[in-house]
């Protein structure tokens, strides 16, 4: 935050192309990922491992569904149908084949990009309200596919019970471990998404996404280039649905309806469309934000109600303070908590000068 | 600017105020026990009414001392009916030391299972997630406690016969709502229609569930069933009364599963004389004339307070009860086996597992929790709406048990 860039002289290729020119930088992201490794992990209570998985989670799924509505310019309100593809064709290669998980989470997510390359066919054609309409179409024709498919829900119960991953041996099972294994994951996402969107594909993302026209103009293939971002995006998506499928021990498509795709859409608008870092802020937002209201009112609430009163209340109390907290903070910052965040970052730069 | 910087301060702030805030619970003779509940979500009319019970019930024990001697505190957390919630909120009360967990939602169930067998932590799933759980060896940790879809398909199939006088040729309509707890109990009704020699048909209706017209003129007019089982929730059930009534099926040949028929469904149907002869299920005794009942309202009054508007609502309010109730019986038989206190998960399973005889004057089924049965039994009971209110048509039952004994072992044997 306080640094300068002054005298930092680019005297290669490799410099000049390198995620993070600064030492400075370079150094913030080494603590960041000691304290992410090796501090949080050692020092908190399970409890709070537990939460933070959720956000890793969440975290995959939003940075992909930032590629296609942040980065491409293409709505999708199907998501929450992708996970559940990634899900089942994970649990199914767990159970049936007894595939181990490095197996089973590229498959899933696999399975999901092809789903969601044909979902992403009308993208062609249409833009916009048009776009989210025919995906949410998808999310319903896949929902109900998985509802009444045996073959790939397993039983009329659809939902299939998965081993916990084991990797040479060791199982994973408690938050702890389970917090080791989302964080590799969650890495490998931030990492691979960062260098997509700097690549030659991800600058054929944004093209689109300004102005499609002019993209194939200057010979961007917007046929190969919207489908790709819808498979990407939904590899995304397969992943966190086999993550999900992971961390709970069960692929249930009841956890991915269409809540869920809204869900993430609200994450990726509130932490700022097109932006890594916005995507990792919109994801622990909507999770936390709940979690944190809801201690909030247990520790105050009984102040101003009574005990019985106050476990009415929270719930809907939680809800209200949801939606006002969502509203408040886009009327401050409208381009999301990444922007708020810049904003900040920008002010400090400059410090004790206004600009 | 300055604004904004400050507002993040402050988000920090609180944020780091309220991570420090509980810690965990060290209170002595204490026993800590997790609530899940959905007063917001998907099912909110079942949860605003069900857990005051719930809580009323434990107060009412602490009033009186506690259970043997130690204090119940019962933790609730609202999980929206989302499963990630759901998650955050069981590794909550484990840190708070919960010893048992009252889960509440089929997707929820199924998601804490492999969670709740690896911390060996009892949970309980009454009236809701998988009927094979039944089958205490194979999920040790999670107990039904009331009927499941299974037992109560099989009930309605009984109580359907004895209200025809026989079921050889006749025509069953299955209601459901189509999802995976409305399909359990297929395998159950198709095993019954080939032993009983009945027709049945099936009849899926999509969520939101307030669509149904299309299935209720087939069930009358084309089918022309002789009796109809539903399996509906939320806002369906009401949606169905009215819309079976409408197509000229009498409501008296109409059986609903256990979350078919609260005051709150008959109100929304436009109600009680709306919905004269509608039968359901229940788990829990239904009215306001048990004991129980009667001490909780008693306690309030000492207290200079009305008894909670909740107890209106007697479907689901008696349903917190019997919940709390069976609860604090495993933990009662746990505490006897381990005076000492600082009993665990395990022992509550244990106490679970002792659980019989205890009726808690005929607002709890006869149960008789084994540590194979972890059902119980399957019981249920039909009550009928007439004259306004809830009438009791038959007492605790339960139907076809090698059937369901044959299902649960099939299931059992796949795991």
């Amino acid at each position: 935050m306080f640094h300068r860039e002054c005298g930092v002289l680019k005297t290669s290729y490799e410099a000049d192309m390198a995620l993070y020119p600064l030492p400075v930088a370079r150094w913030a992201v080494a603590v960041i990922a000691v304290f992410f490794f090796l501090v949080l992990p050692l020092l908190v209570h399970e409890y709070y491992l537990s939460i933070v998985n959720l956000v890793s989670i969440a975290v995959v799924g939003a940075l992909g569904l930032n590629i296609l509505v942040g980065y491409t310019g293409q709505i999708s309100i199907g998501h929450g149908a992708f996970m559940s593809v990634g899900a089942y064709t994970a649990a199914n290669f767990a159970v049936r084949l007894g595939a181990p998980f490095w197996i089973a989470l590229p498959a899933g997510g696999l399975m999901a990009a092809l789903v969601g390359a044909i979902v992403g066919i009308p993208s062609l054609r249409i833009k916009g309200l048009y776009l989210a309409i025919a995906t949410l179409a998808g999310q319903l024709i896949i929902e109900w596919t998985i509802n009444h498919v045996t073959f790939i829900s397993g039983g009329v119960q659809a939902s299939i019970e998965v081993p916990r991953p084991d990797l040479f041996g060791y199982t994973i099972a408690t938050q702890r471990q389970m917090y080791f294994f989302l964080l590799v994951f969650v890495v490998l996402a931030i990492v691979g998404t960062l260098n997509l969107v700097r690549s030659r594909i991800g600058r054929a993302f944004i093209a689109i996404r300004d102005q499609d026209i002019a993209a194939e103009i200057i010979g961007i293939n917007i046929f190969r280039y919207k489908l790709l971002a819808f498979a990407i995006s939904s590899f995304y998506a397969g992943v966190t649905g086999v993550l999900y499928t992971y961390f709970l021990g069960i692929a249930n498509y009841e956890q991915f309806q269409i809540n869920v795709s809204i869900d993430y859409l609200a994450m990726i608008i509130i932490g700022g469309l097109g932006s890594v870092l916005g995507s990792i802020f919109g994801a622990i937002f909507v999770t936390l934000l709940p979690i944190v209201i809801r201690v909030g009112m247990e520790a105050f609430g009984s102040l101003f109600f009574s005990p019985a009163a106050v476990l009415n209340i929270i719930p809907n109390l939680r809800l209200i303070l949801f939606g006002a907290l969502i509203i408040f903070f886009l009327v401050v910052e409208p381009e999301g908590l990444n922007r708020l965040w810049r904003n900040v970052r920008s002010y400090f730069r400059v410090w004790p000068f206004a600009y | 600017m300055r604004k904004a910087i400050t507002a993040l301060l402050g988000i920090l702030a609180l944020a780091a105020a309220t991570l420090a805030g509980p810690g965990p619970a060290a209170a002595q003779k204490e026993v800590v026990i997790g609530l899940q509940c959905d007063r917001t979500g998907a099912t909110q009319t079942v949860g605003v009414n069900l857990c005051p019970g719930y809580h009323d019930y434990v107060k009412l024990v602490n009033s009186k001392g506690g259970v043997e001697g130690y204090k119940i505190k019962a933790i609730e957390i609202d999980h929206e009916y989302k499963v990630p919630q759901a998650m955050e909120s069981y590794e909550r009360h484990k840190k708070d030391g919960a010893v048992l967990i009252g889960i509440y939602g089929t997707p929820q169930t199924q998601a804490l299972t492999q969670k709740l067998t690896e911390d060996r932590i009892p949970g309980t799933s009454p009236g809701f997630g998988t009927a094979a759980a039944a089958d205490g060896i194979k999920y040790p940790y999670i107990f039904p406690i009331a009927a499941t879809y299974w037992s109560q398909g099989a009930a309605a199939v009984k109580f359907a016969g004895d209200q025809m006088g026989g079921l050889k040729g006749k025509k069953i309509a299955y209601l459901f709502f189509d999802n995976p707890a409305g399909r359990e109990p297929l395998p159950i009704l198709e095993d019954l229609a080939a032993k009983e020699g009945f027709q049945l048909k099936v009849f899926a209706v999509p969520t939101p569930g307030i669509e149904m017209g299309a299935q209720a003129l087939d069930i009358a007019q084309r089918y022309r069933a002789d009796f109809v089982i539903t399996h509906l929730f939320g806002r369906s059930p009401s949606v169905s009364i009215k819309e079976l009534k409408r197509v000229g099926h009498p409501l008296r040949k109409v059986v609903a599963f256990v979350w078919g028929a609260s005051e709150a469904d008959i109100e929304a149907a436009g109600g009680m004389a709306q919905a004269e002869g509608y039968n359901a299920m229940q788990f829990a005794g239904v009215g306001a004339d048990y004991p129980v009942l009667n001490e909780i309202r008693e306690m309030y009054k000492k207290e200079g307070k009305e008894p909670p508007k909740e107890m209106a609502s007697t479907v689901f309010y008696n349903r917190g009860v019997l919940i709390a109730a069976v609860h604090l019986e495993a933990v009662r038989n746990a505490l006897k086996a381990k005076p000492a206190g600082n009993i665990t998960g395990a022992d509550v399973k244990a106490g679970f597992e002792k659980i019989k005889g205890f009726t808690l004057g005929g607002l709890v089924p006869p149960l008789e929790i084994s540590a194979s049965d972890h059902e119980g039994g399957g019981w249920v009971q039909i009550f009928t709406v007439k004259n306004g209110k809830f009438v009791k048509l038959t007492e605790w039952y339960k139907a076809y048990p090698d059937v369901l004994a044959k299902h649960i072992k099939e299931a059992g044997a796949k795991k």
